[in-house]
């Protein structure tokens, strides 16, 4: 197996090397992102079994902090009482920007695991549309529909050394790769851990868990700030490569983009959200090779997801794992009732 | 003082109409335990279908509103045979993306035909609003108040009064024993949806003549909806009424008195609000401790 | 799984649901490494008893001490790593985790691996994950699952889900094992088998809270038994003497059967 996943690397890498069209470059930067923010979605929407529906509110406001710190501003918090805060480093940015996903989560998870199933779906939903609208109205923070722009890339630069401006694309494909990498293998060690298995517990059973000592609320808590932390750091990569932000970014829809990309690929596992974002990144591409209006995009959307509900309701990566058993192991196959892993 | 009233008056036309879409998904919600996000495209739905008759089929405006309202009804029931039925027993995550694959796919269906640009709804009332003493209403307005008013003691009635309306009490307070007790739930099931969606069109058609009709008016509609049945308390339709009106003076005086651009926020700043509250009455935990 | 002598207290204990009384002042009290049995008709108030002891409900009234710790108000997860440990009536298992996995997330409290210490990769975490899977594997062998040990637990025949059960509660090290109803709906070879596991628990220290309607089982191993009835305690003692109390006979027989004797 772990040949296997140095193939994949070593494929990844390889990319820019020879993929001389940046056209497709930029979805699979774009694409990258948003598999960031999926498996982002999967430890809370998958592992742990919380329907948060407001994920795009960590992406946003990982994209605006890291976007206004880096480009500086001034606010009155009080009609006399201005605050401003000059131009920082990018890095500083970014930083600043994860740090605020990761810290609304901590603050949503405490309000919303006040309750749970259908309620909390709600609860989350609110609070997207709240962050959505404050960006929106807030014009003198945010710039409101007219748009932070001009944001900075970030650049590497040691004298005599390095000097990478993150803004050119192979750059950034690197980047991106990286950072999913990172956040693949952090949530990997999670998952595999005693932290990861009291999520999976307060899934399936959760006063059991709590009977044998899984502090609930904690670890609730612990899965949104981390969930929040990696999709803001998803939402910070986006800032400094499209380089403009502006309030659509808290759409609804891009919430339901992830939540295709996660149950489609299979939630709950490590490989479903990578395998349902290259999936639903790439078909819009797709599609729009064959000049169909985003319209019938949207529609076949719609309906493949419900077919996808329908015919693999666990999704692509165990359904596949399952007919890739059922092939090279009949005997273990008929056994197996089913598998999770 | 005046503006006040104004503000009132204004509410309690808006509230008529949430009231509407409240009890439309309170019954749904509570029910079926359905989180309906097409409870919104039903609301843009209604509007259309106004649209649809009134401006380019030309029928007369008092006809195409009961149409608009009977076509809401068997899109509902359509949506609940075809997507929902085969769904029953499996979790809520399950039911929730089907809800959301139809949401886009009807959403998307309304910009294809109509195309994303506003349109607007002529009404057979005179331009010149009602005047009485300080405030003035338009007779769109008072009669969309009026019809609301009159939907809302119908649909009172019904769940109150007659066979159906019981058997779907008896569906909500506990499933099993009326199944046992000879209800049939698919019945129900599909009555409710039926129901709850042709009250969200009946919102929608409505409304849309006084403002104007856009493919994505639904999506707020969808999630006020929600924090008025919270509000309200589950599968209460006085609740949900009482949710409507209140969420729209909330509105309208945070509007006119703190900022207009929050307007939409109040709804759900209110959710998140009575939820940090009052959890416990609203707790749905997935496993009971016997 | 050895733990030090447990002694729970409970005194004055009262549970209501609205306007029923489940609990009236209930008292009683485990001593360390005694078998206690409640029992009682159904509706007696046993499981509210586990219920509130463990923190899944709030008591009305009443003092819940585990070795003078106070346990009233405290989150069941905090319960637990205090060293008292329950089973539920209904089975309850993580159904769609292998045998092996339900009693890995189980010995939760056996490991303080920190967050930051995972997200590391620290080998600190590599070590002490060696450590548990041992512990779960010594855990089936104790409680004889241990051919199940892959196969998910929703595959799982009764006797042996419940089985399961135990295995869980056991791997988060409890002092005080509160089982609610273990032997209800097996057959007699089930049940004897489990006689033989409580006393092999037993000789690991435990103290056991034991709620049973089988009658052969709760008077072969408990040391002590109390008797509710309608939320409270109509009787309390030895086996022999419960046996033959005309209280505990008329609770589950009724008047009839007591006159008839």
């Amino acid at each position: 197996m772990p040949i296997l996943s140095f193939a994949w690397l070593a494929l990844l890498f390889s990319v820019p090397l020879w993929m001389a069209d940046l056209y497709v470059l930029h979805v699979l930067i774009v694409t990258g992102i948003f598999i960031i923010a999926a498996m982002s979605l999967n430890l809370l929407l998958g592992y742990t079994g919380q329907l948060s529906l407001g994920h795009v509110a960590f992406f946003g406001i990982g994209a605006y902090v890291s976007s206004l710190v880096s480009l500086g501003c001034q606010v009155h918090l009080l009609p006399h009482w201005q605050v401003s805060l000059a131009a920082q480093p990018v890095w500083v940015g970014m930083l600043s920007g994860v740090a605020a996903a990761g810290l609304s989560g901590f603050l949503i998870g405490k309000i919303a695991f006040k309750v749970r199933g259908a309620y909390f779906v709600i609860v989350t939903v609110s609070f997207a549309e709240v962050v959505h609208l404050v960006a929106l109205n807030w014009v003198e923070l945010t710039q409101g529909p007219m748009a932070l722009n001009n944001i900075r890339p970030l650049t590497l630069s040691i004298p005599f050394l390095v000097d990478i401006s993150f803004a050119r694309k192979p750059a950034s494909y690197y980047l991106v790769l990286t950072v999913a990498l990172v956040a693949y293998v952090l949530i990997r060690r999670l998952v595999r851990s005693r932290a990861g298995r009291a999520m999976v517990a307060l899934r399936e059973n959760e006063p059991l868990a709590a009977s044998v000592g899984v502090d609930v609320t904690r670890y609730l808590v612990l899965a949104t700030v981390l969930s929040a932390a990696i999709a803001g750091a998803a939402g910070v990569l986006y800032a400094h490569y499209v380089r403009i932000v502006d309030p659509d970014i808290f759409l609804f829809i891009y919430t339901v983009i992830m939540v295709i990309m996660v149950i489609s690929g299979g939630k709950g596992t490590l490989a479903g959200p990578i395998v349902g974002g290259l999936i639903f990144g790439l078909l819009p591409e797709v599609l729009r090779a064959f000049a169909i209006k985003p319209e019938v995009q949207w529609v076949i959307y719609g309906v493949l997801m419900v077919l996808i509900v329908y015919f693999l309701p666990e999704g692509i990566v165990p359904a596949a794992r399952s007919a890739w058993l059922a092939l090279a192991r009949p005997a273990a196959w008929r056994n197996a009732p089913r598998l999770m892993r | 003082m005046e503006q006040l009233l104004q503000h009132g008056v204004n509410a309690l036309v808006l509230g008529g109409t949430y009231a509407l879409l409240g009890i439309g998904l309170t019954l749904i919600f509570g029910i079926m335990r359905v989180v309906n996000f097409t409870h919104g495209e039903l609301y843009s739905f209604g509007a259309y279908m106004m649209f649809l008759w009134v401006m380019q089929a030309g029928v007369n405006f008092f006809l195409a509103l009961p149409l608009a309202v009977l076509l809401g009804l068997l899109l509902g029931a359509g949506i609940e045979l075809l997507l929902l039925r085969r769904l029953r027993g499996a979790d809520i995550d399950t039911t929730m993306l089907v809800m959301i694959g139809a949401w886009i796919a009807l959403q998307n269906f309304e910009q294809l035909c109509w195309s994303g640009v506003a349109k607007s709804i002529a009404t057979p009332f005179p331009a010149a609003p009602l005047v009485l003493g300080p405030v003035a209403v338009s007779w769109n307005r008072l009669f969309v108040f009026i019809v609301a008013i009159a939907l809302i003691a119908a649909t009172q009635a019904l769940v109150k009064g007659t066979r159906l309306g019981k058997a779907m009490r008896a569906t909500f307070q506990d499933r099993d024993t009326a199944a046992l007790m000879g209800v049939d739930i698919a019945l129900i099931h599909t009555a409710t949806f039926a129901l709850g969606s042709a009250l969200a069109a009946a919102a929608g058609a409505l409304l849309g003549p006084v403002f104007v009709v856009y493919p994505t008016m639904g999506d707020l509609a969808s999630l006020k909806a929600f924090a008025i049945v919270i509000l309200g308390g589950l599968g209460s339709i006085p609740g949900a009424a009482a949710g409507g009106f209140i969420l729209a003076f909330i509105e309208e005086l945070g509007a006119g008195y703190i900022s207009s651009g929050y307007r939409d926020a109040m709804g759900f700043l209110l959710i998140i609000v009575i939820l940090l509250v009052r959890p416990t009455g609203l707790v749905a935990q997935r496993e009971r401790i016997s | 799984m050895t733990g030090a002598p447990a002694e729970l207290a409970v005194d004055g204990l009262t549970v209501r649901f609205g306007g029923l009384t489940a609990l009236d002042a209930v008292a009683f009290e485990v001593r360390a490494g005694e078998v206690l049995s409640l029992i009682g008709p159904n509706g007696a108030g046993k499981t509210s008893a586990f219920n509130a002891i463990t923190g899944y409900i709030v008591p009305a009234a009443g003092e819940i001490r585990y070795r003078g710790t106070r346990l009233n108000g405290l989150k069941p997860s905090a319960v637990a790593a205090l060293g008292l440990v329950r089973t539920f009536q209904k089975t309850s298992v993580f159904a769609g985790q292998t045998v092996h996995d339900n009693v890995l997330i189980g010995a939760h409290l056996r490991s303080r691996q920190r967050p930051l210490a995972i997200l590391s990769g620290l080998p600190s975490v590599a070590r002490e994950e060696r450590e548990l899977r041992q512990c779960a594997r010594d855990i089936l062998d104790f409680v004889g699952l241990s051919a199940r040990s892959a196969e998910i637990a929703a595959a799982l025949p009764y006797g042996e889900l419940r089985l399961l059960e135990v295995a869980i509660a056991l791997a988060a090290r409890p002092r005080l094992l509160l089982l609610d109803e273990p032997v209800s709906g097996m057959n007699p070879v089930e049940t004897r088998s489990f006689m033989g596991l409580l006393a092999r628990i037993r000789e690991q220290s435990v103290a056991v809270l034991l709620v049973e309607h089988d009658m052969n089982m709760v008077m072969g191993v408990s040391d002590r038994i109390v008797c509710l009835n309608h939320g409270r305690i109509i009787a309390s003692g030895a086996p022999a003497e419960i046996q033959s109390n005309p209280d505990v006979i008329r609770a589950y027989l009724g008047e009839r059967f007591m006159r008839r004797r």
